[in-house]
């Protein structure tokens, strides 16, 4: 008997209203993989990741996590399972410090942020792990300024900080480089480079270059169906997902 | 076990709630005044329970970052548990008249919250002025126990500890009284807002959405803060009908949520010491300035709001802040 | 038969306050549903709107109609100058700031009409030919509330139009459905809030002048009703017309029959749906679903 792949969707199916946003999804991420999904807007990747995050419920179909199905488990709980995202457009806490960012995600994974009764200073243990993820991220020179005080790109890596912190087995970064100035780009770069193996890592992404410099396998989707999967090299090779995507794509 | 980490970030989260010397001055002061003006204890009992209501006020709203219009529901829901309890010869001790205040206010802020909370920003805003107006209107329909629009007045109150009255006309141990209230539930609130749930209440207020994506009840937590809310908010309802000796439809108007709303503001929002402040400058206006001029000084008080609003987002605390931290930043 | 007079005569009544409800908040829920703000100063325009026709009425000369007129602009004018040199500022700025600011606006209102013309209500006289009785045939009723109901009929109709015919109500359409894209689709933004805003103050004017008959024209006006108004746009649904409409009567409808019927506790019966109304449908009860 083979062991489940870590995430599994079967026949996923999703419609708002007439229009089916997925359709179909057999999908499978493997443990420590390096996975893109790729397509062309609308092809329904963000339904996708909301799917596996527990935003949004299929219509129909199921999500497995390591053979366990988490179709109805809310979002909440998924995260605890230990599926992690990261958004396309910065959603950070931008009134507050980057150390306070990560404390919040951190404390919140190890139960320690219902506590009321004693500061958040005194668990250590949480502003500890924060800081040394920091330093990890290269990112302990900007811990106390404030989120609105740091550039974009830096911004970017606390996406990722915060995500971290959560410590999961399942990655999902979505578009982990956009609006970034290509000038800093290479600070996100490096960093996904060096996440740690055994995390799970599902990037969704426009830019061919970042998708073929870390996927070692890529899946691509077309108006909410997946349309091929296969290794860089084959999707690279595949006619077919030539003419509906990538020479849409080169301008990236 | 690892070495703790030595980073300045990491030493000033760890020592935020550490108090701070200048933190006695508001404390000094309010015994001050205690003795420095006996003849006006009535003025000073008012302006502290007016810190203890928008105290409540800052915990949703400076920290939770929900917006309302309707905290004077739990200090009206507050006021006529001391009131009515009080008038119908069912209980007269103070102390715990006002634990049965904050438990009565804490649940019509749990009930309330349970379903309000599902919603966001500008449903969320009319849902808690509807709610203030369901509450001021039953208020007045019961007539039979509230008094109605004319509500209740001389209300019994026994004396406090057995020994020490309330005269209205000496209001001694009315301001001790408050006092001593208000600093425990400002304890309560402080300690409340620098532990780990309250940082998670400004990570909901700065952005919700992320607050789920790292797998926070971020409704829960809402709704246990609102509930935490509404019951100092009845502490300071009940406190007012006890010092006062009554009660009226008037604790539970749009007037008073819409007059805390301005003091916080005023003082700055989501910093502890705004109440105070807020509270301070606003009381001591409309004491002189309202009694004389009351026409110009709404006037001034609405071109000091549409200011507030344009350019001094956090009130007074955030503008003495703003001023600090060029200086901070040249420093380090 | 005198049953069905009653609720005949209480259904024009209803309807007549439902209109002038319709009038005033039309605007609000435009600005609400387009622009986001939460504007709680629009009761305070309805106040000096009513002001303007009454003092241009009793002072100026006025005839009704155009002392009517004259409102409506230099409402409109006033709340057009407000929205650039303010609002503008704080679009897409936290619902706080905004709930302060149109708070002190409210002020600033109240306590200027007081000091210029005193806190005391405004009696609005109607000319004579809306004062008496009109025979309905089955019933005999007050002239101004047909009236009221015909040029309300009038004003929906037109602004549906408006809404649904005129390239500017497409505009404020599209903008209110997805501002990014009709950004994008070259619709001067700014100049379009400007001018629905302006028309809604302008409304809110009419309406302020339409009904001091029965709501009567104070200073607290602008805050004394502010609750109704939010209700209706509540219910009705931010940026809709029709959806205002259909709230507005409905409003207006329960609230003078509650009155009637169960004079104590209608309008707690009313802040009750609303609140059970807003758990069901956040989006109010003809809003579109957002998504």
């Amino acid at each position: 008997m083979s062991t489940p792949p870590l995430l599994e969707t079967r026949a996923l199916y999703r419609n708002f209203g007439a229009l089916a946003a997925a359709r179909d999804i057999n999908f499978r991420l493997e443990a420590g993989a390096r996975h893109a999904l790729i397509g062309p807007n609308g092809a329904g990747k963000t339904t996708f990741v909301n799917l596996l995050t527990g935003v949004v419920r299929p219509t129909t179909g199921a999500v497995l996590l390591k053979g366990r199905d988490i179709t109805g488990v809310a979002q909440a709980e998924r995260v605890k399972l230990g599926i992690a995202r990261t958004f396309q457009i910065n959603r950070l806490f931008r009134r507050l410090s980057v150390l306070e960012n990560v404390y919040i995600a951190v404390a919140e994974r190890v139960g320690a942020a219902p506590s009321m009764f004693r500061p958040a200073g005194r668990r250590r243990d949480v502003v500890d792990e924060s800081m040394r993820l920091l330093e990890t991220l290269k990112l302990s020179g900007d811990a106390a300024r404030r989120i609105s005080e740091l550039p974009y790109g830096r911004q970017r890596l606390v996406e990722l900080a915060i995500a971290l912190g959560l410590k999961p087995e399942v990655l999902l970064l979505d578009e982990p480089a956009a609006g970034v100035p290509s000038a800093e780009s290479h600070i996100i770069l490096d960093a996904i480079d060096r996440l740690p193996r055994e995390i799970a890592v599902l990037i969704i992404d426009h830019d061919m270059d970042l998708v073929f410099r870390f996927a070692e396998r890529i899946t691509v989707m077309v108006s909410g169906a997946v349309f091929a999967t296969g290794s860089p090299r084959e999707i690279a090779a595949a006619a077919d997902v030539r003419a509906v995507y990538l020479g849409q794509a080169s301008r990236g | 076990m690892t070495e703790p980490v030595d980073h300045p970030a990491a030493r000033a989260l760890a020592e935020r709630h550490r108090l701070r010397i200048w933190e006695a001055i508001p404390w000094l002061l309010a015994l001050g005044f205690f003795f420095a003006f006996p003849k006006h204890l009535g003025f000073g009992t008012e302006l502290l329970v007016t810190v203890l209501f928008a105290i409540s006020l800052d915990l949703v709203l400076g920290y939770a970052g929900i917006v309302t219009l309707g905290q004077a529901a739990f200090f009206g829901a507050g006021a006529y548990t001391v009131g009515i309890l009080a008038k119908q010869g069912i209980w007269h001790e103070p102390i715990t008249g006002l634990l049965l205040a904050a438990l009565v206010a804490a649940a019509v802020g749990f009930g309330s919250g349970l379903v309000l909370l599902r919603t966001q920003g500008l449903t969320l805003l009319m849902l808690t002025l509807c709610t203030m107006a369901l509450l001021e209107e039953a208020a007045n329909l019961a007539h039979d126990y509230t008094g109605g629009f004319d509500g209740l007045d001389s209300l019994p109150i026994a004396p406090l500890f057995g020994r020490f009255e309330f005269n209205p006309l000496y209001p001694t141990t009315q301001y001790l009284y408050v006092l001593a209230v208000l600093f425990v539930c400002f304890v309560f609130v402080r300690m409340l807002v620098y532990s780990p749930f309250g940082q998670s209440l400004r990570g909901i207020r700065e952005n919700m959405l992320r607050m789920h994506a790292v797998g926070a009840p971020v409704r829960g937590r809402l709704v246990l803060c609102y509930t935490l809310s509404a019951a100092i908010a009845g502490v300071a309802g009940g406190i007012w009908a006890q010092a006062n000796a009554y009660v009226n439809l008037g604790t539970l108007g749009l007037d008073r949520a819409a007059t805390v709303l301005i003091i916080l503001v005023l003082g700055g929002h989501g910093r502890l010491y705004g109440a105070f402040i807020g509270a301070v400058a606003y009381i001591s206006l409309s004491h002189f300035l309202a009694r004389i001029y009351p026409t110009a000084w709404q006037l001034g008080l609405g071109l000091l709001l549409v200011v507030i609003a344009l350019f001094a987002r956090n009130g007074i605390l955030g503008i003495a802040a703003a001023l600090r931290r060029p200086a901070h930043r040249a420093a380090s | 038969m005198t049953f069905g007079v009653d609720v005949a005569s209480m259904l024009l009544g209803g309807v007549a306050a439902g209109m002038v409800l319709f009038i005033v908040s039309v605007g609000l829920s435009v600005t609400m549903g387009l622009m986001g703000f939460v504007n709680l100063a629009h009761g305070g325009f309805a106040m000096l709107g009513g002001y303007a026709i009454a003092l241009a009425m009793r002072h100026w000369g006025f005839g009704f109609v155009s002392a009517l007129v004259f409102g409506f602009v230099l409402t409109a004018a006033v709340s057009a100058v407000l929205e650039r040199v303010l609002y503008a500022r704080l679009y897409g700025a936290d619902e706080l700031d905004q709930v302060l600011f149109t708070i002190g606006l409210v002020f600033m209102m109240i306590a200027s009409v007081t000091l210029l013309v005193g806190p005391e209500n405004q009696p609005l006289a109607l000319p004579s030919f809306l004062r008496g009785q009109l025979d309905l045939g089955i019933l005999q009723y007050r002239a101004y509330s047909v009236v009221l109901i015909a040029v309300g009929v009038v004003i929906v109709a037109a602004l549906w139009l408006g809404f649904e015919r005129t390239r500017l109500g497409a505009q404020i359409r599209a903008a209110v459905d997805n501002r990014r894209m009709a950004e994008s689709l070259g619709i001067n933004i700014a100049r379009l809030f400007t001018i629905t805003f302006a028309f809604g103050s302008g409304m809110a004017a009419l309406g302020g002048g339409l009904g001091a008959e029965f709501l009567g024209l104070d200073p607290q006006y602008a805050l004394k009703y502010l609750v109704y108004f939010l209700i209706v746009v509540a219910v009705g649904g931010l940026g809709r017309v029709t959806g205002v409409f259909y709230a507005a009567l409905l409003i207006g409808v329960l609230d003078f029959a509650l009155k009637k019927y169960v004079p104590q506790g209608g309008t707690a019966f009313i802040y009750a749906l609303t609140i059970l109304l807003l758990l069901w449908r956040p989006q109010g009860l003809f809003g579109a679903r957002a998504t």
